[in-house]
């Protein structure tokens, strides 16, 4: 073939220009970490909010892979997150005491709140959970839980215990375990106007709520801490440790602190700060 | 005499614990045109069979032997199978799957559709083609491969009589360019009209094998002629 | 009967909206389908072809090992994808888990047993009509089944246009192998799965009518290409 000596030039350029910009696709492909999350959090949509401002501070993306903590935690164990965000402070420093991540930084809380149909025939209205939970269990009203193995599950069965009921036993009826996410558990207790407990992120933005409404909430043992942790590399050599690092250090930092409070649903603030200055 | 064509020595053909073929002699010379008769499962098929190479044999010896290079055979079936494509096309892939070069294919399969008629309808989806029409695309298909053995099994058993008489002259016509034929058949008219010589199978076994002259006016072994009583309201 | 009649008018609007997230999302699916089924086409054509012709002790078992598999839920074919290109399976350090390519992989396993079971059932059957012709043109086995495909080419696209449809209406897969992120493996189902959990079942009926109305219009296509062969006729898929 007996190109044209400036149509071969001209060709020349334009390989070379598509592969540089192979390269730098390829190149900004690789700026990313896998973040192992819960589906509650995902659900209240605040990554959606931080996650973009992330990237705008730091040119890295974050994948979020949402599961229930229980899963989220195993799939950091295998090496297949970068890092972990989850909300069961127990399960996370053991997560740090095997080995897997080197430190769990604390960085905002919310809360749960229980959530049941407006007529309340089990009275349990008002500002005491373990009180709460009491009448539940001796009405016998039914009561949906997640029995994930999810944070939200971990709370609510430390709750029960709080109120001093073994909800398994007593009245095994009116005890549902979906084994499900928050949105399913609550579709579920909206449909048979049943009573659950919900971290208010996922109940802000839910949308199917038939007769529930909140029945209890701010009591302090209602709190939920969230924590991050970096999969130490130590553990699992591929694993993105400085980009994950960058992350934490955002989320904990003053201007991450900002981005979650700055988070409202229907002009109510979801997430509370709670990061330690460094 | 020149050497045969192609030599069945005691052969059988056994599938599973069922003796299809038992023990036949037969030698085949070039030119040749043999009818083979007999009632329905008397073993014609797998005798064509046999002569083809499409089944082996489970004793006895197949030597078939030509002048230097190994003689090419075709076969017709009873019901035609032509595939979903156009009549050309059917054509080309029986020559393809000879291994003939392109531009050769093109030039016999113009050819072999003139000689059976067919080349009107040559862009026509083949399925669409009338019985007859599609027993003379596979004639075709036979023709272009110029053959050194045609076998033919009962091949205007499913055609009606104008066909039937197409067929049959198309065959001829093959037969006088000296290609050897074999044909099974239920039409005694036909055998008589068509061959040289007449096989008769009765059970597997090769019981008659005669000249078509001698087959028909001879005394015959009662079964035979019972058979042949049998048949002859078809002619 | 309200939340069907919102959802279909939302849907409407979707697709009027032309949302480029909703697009990005609609592309993933046809893509990800699209690769799983001409992947899984060449393996399970070759593989039902084979066992229509192949001749030897146990493949009776294998017959009907692969006919069961017909029945394998979407869901273990994801576990164990999952499983394999986990960090902590054998192929973990290619990295795959959570892309696209993880997605395609299970998709393709979960296809390949119906194209392979229908297609040998529809060689077996052509074989008993032209067998024994293509084998006296001198087909070898493997030749004439692969011709009686070409034969059967009108049956075969709806054995494909079968996988395609289970292929892209599959969720438990994806969802587990592709993690479901956001802008990277979110497919039409799994946003489905996520619309519903959240509670948004308008949204949730919305996608899947969107979702129904994109295979059909691939199936229009493909009808339309068919329609174009003068073989084709009555032969309408």
């Amino acid at each position: 073939m007996d190109l044209n000596p400036s149509l071969r030039r001209a060709l020349i350029a334009v390989l070379a220009a598509s592969g540089l910009a192979t390269a730098g696709v390829v190149g900004a492909q690789e700026r990313f970490i896998v973040m192992a999350s819960t589906t509650s959090t995902e659900q209240s949509g605040l990554f959606g909010h931080l996650l973009p401002l992330f990237r705008q501070a730091s040119g890295i993306d974050v994948r979020v892979v949402a599961l229930g903590t229980g899963q989220a935690l195993d799939t950091a164990r295998r090496g297949d997150a970068d890092v972990v965000f989850v909300h069961d402070t127990v399960a996370e420093e053991k997560f740090v005491a095997d080995g897997f991540s080197r430190k769990r930084w604390p960085v905002m809380v919310n809360d749960f709140v229980l959530i049941g149909p407006a007529a309340d025939p089990a009275r349990a209205r008002g500002v005491d959970i373990a009180a709460a939970l009491g009448k539940l269990a001796a009405t016998g009203a039914v009561f949906i839980s997640r029995g994930d193995k999810s944070g939200t599950h971990a709370a609510e069965l430390r709750l029960w215990k709080l109120a001093g009921v073994d909800p398994s036993a007593a009245r095994q009826a009116s005890y549902r375990e979906c084994g499900c996410g928050m949105g399913p558990a609550l579709n579920m207790a909206s449909s048979t106007n049943a009573y659950v407990l919900a971290d208010r992120g996922t109940w802000l933005s839910f949308k199917n709520r038939g007769e529930l409404k909140v029945l209890v909430e701010g009591d302090r043992t209602l709190f939920n801490q969230y924590g991050v942790m970096v999969v130490d590399a130590a553990r699992h050599p591929h694993v993105k440790q400085a980009l994950a690092q960058t992350f934490a250090d955002w989320v904990t930092s003053p201007a991450g602190q900002a981005a979650i409070a700055a988070y409202k649903i229907g002009g109510e603030q979801l997430f509370f700060p709670t990061a330690v200055r460094r | 005499m020149s050497p045969p064509l192609l030599v069945l020595a005691d052969a059988s053909v056994r599938f599973g614990a069922v003796e299809a073929l038992c023990g036949v002699n037969l030698s085949l010379h070039r030119g040749e045109r043999l009818a083979l008769v007999g009632a329905n499962g008397s073993g014609k098929t797998t005798l064509l069979r046999l002569l083809h190479g499409l089944v082996p044999c489970s004793s006895g010896a197949r030597v078939m032997q030509g002048h230097g290079a190994t003689p090419t055979v075709a076969m017709l079936f009873q019901r035609p199978f032509v595939l979903s494509l156009s009549v050309r096309q059917n054509l080309w892939v029986a020559l393809w799957l000879r291994g003939l070069p392109r531009a050769e294919r093109a030039a016999r399969a113009t050819d072999a559709l003139r000689r059976v008629g067919l080349e009107g309808l040559a862009g026509r989806p083949a399925r669409d083609l009338s019985g007859g029409q599609q027993q003379r695309l596979a004639l075709a298909q036979a023709w272009a491969l110029r053959p050194d053995l045609l076998l033919l099994d009962e091949p205007t058993a499913s055609l009606d009589p104008s066909a039937k008489r197409e067929i049959e002259s198309l065959i001829e016509a093959i037969a006088d360019e000296g290609v050897t034929l074999v044909m099974s058949t239920h039409n005694l008219g036909q055998a008589k009209r068509l061959a040289h010589r007449v096989v008769y199978l009765e059970a597997g076994r090769l019981v008659l094998d005669l000249p078509v002259a001698e087959f028909f006016n001879n005394a015959l072994p009662p079964v035979a002629s019972q058979f042949l009583k049998g048949e002859l309201p078809w002619i | 009967m309200n939340t069907v009649a919102d959802s279909f008018w939302l849907a409407v609007r979707l697709i009027v909206d032309a949302d480029a997230a909703l697009w990005h999302i609609v592309g993933l699916s046809l893509r990800v389908s699209g690769t799983a089924c001409v992947l899984g086409t060449c393996a399970g054509l070759l593989l039902g072809t084979w066992l229509a012709v192949a001749r030897f002790r146990g493949l009776g078992v294998l017959v009907w090992g692969l006919n069961t598999l017909l029945a394998l839920p979407s869901v273990v074919v994801g576990l164990l994808v999952y499983l394999l290109l986990s960090r902590a399976g054998p192929l973990g350090p290619l990295g795959i888990l959570f892309t696209p390519t993880a997605m395609v992989i299970a998709q393709s396993i979960l296809v390949v047993p119906l194209i392979a079971a229908l297609s040998r059932r529809l060689v077996l059957d052509a074989l008993r009509d032209g067998g024994d012709q293509l084998h006296s043109m001198g087909a070898s086995p493997l030749l004439a089944g692969a011709i009686l495909l070409l034969h059967g080419r009108f049956a075969v696209l709806t054995i494909l246009l079968t996988a395609f449809g289970r292929a892209i209406a599959e969720v438990g897969a994806v969802m587990i192998v592709g993690g479901n992120v956001d802008g990277v493996t979110r497919v039409m189902t799994t946003a489905i799965a996520l619309e519903t959990s959240k509670g948004d079942l308008p949204l949730a009926l919305a996608l899947g009518i969107v979702l129904l109305g994109v295979v059909g219009v691939v199936n229009l296509a493909v009808c339309a290409v068919q329609a174009r062969s003068p073989l084709a006729r009555d032969a309408l898929v």
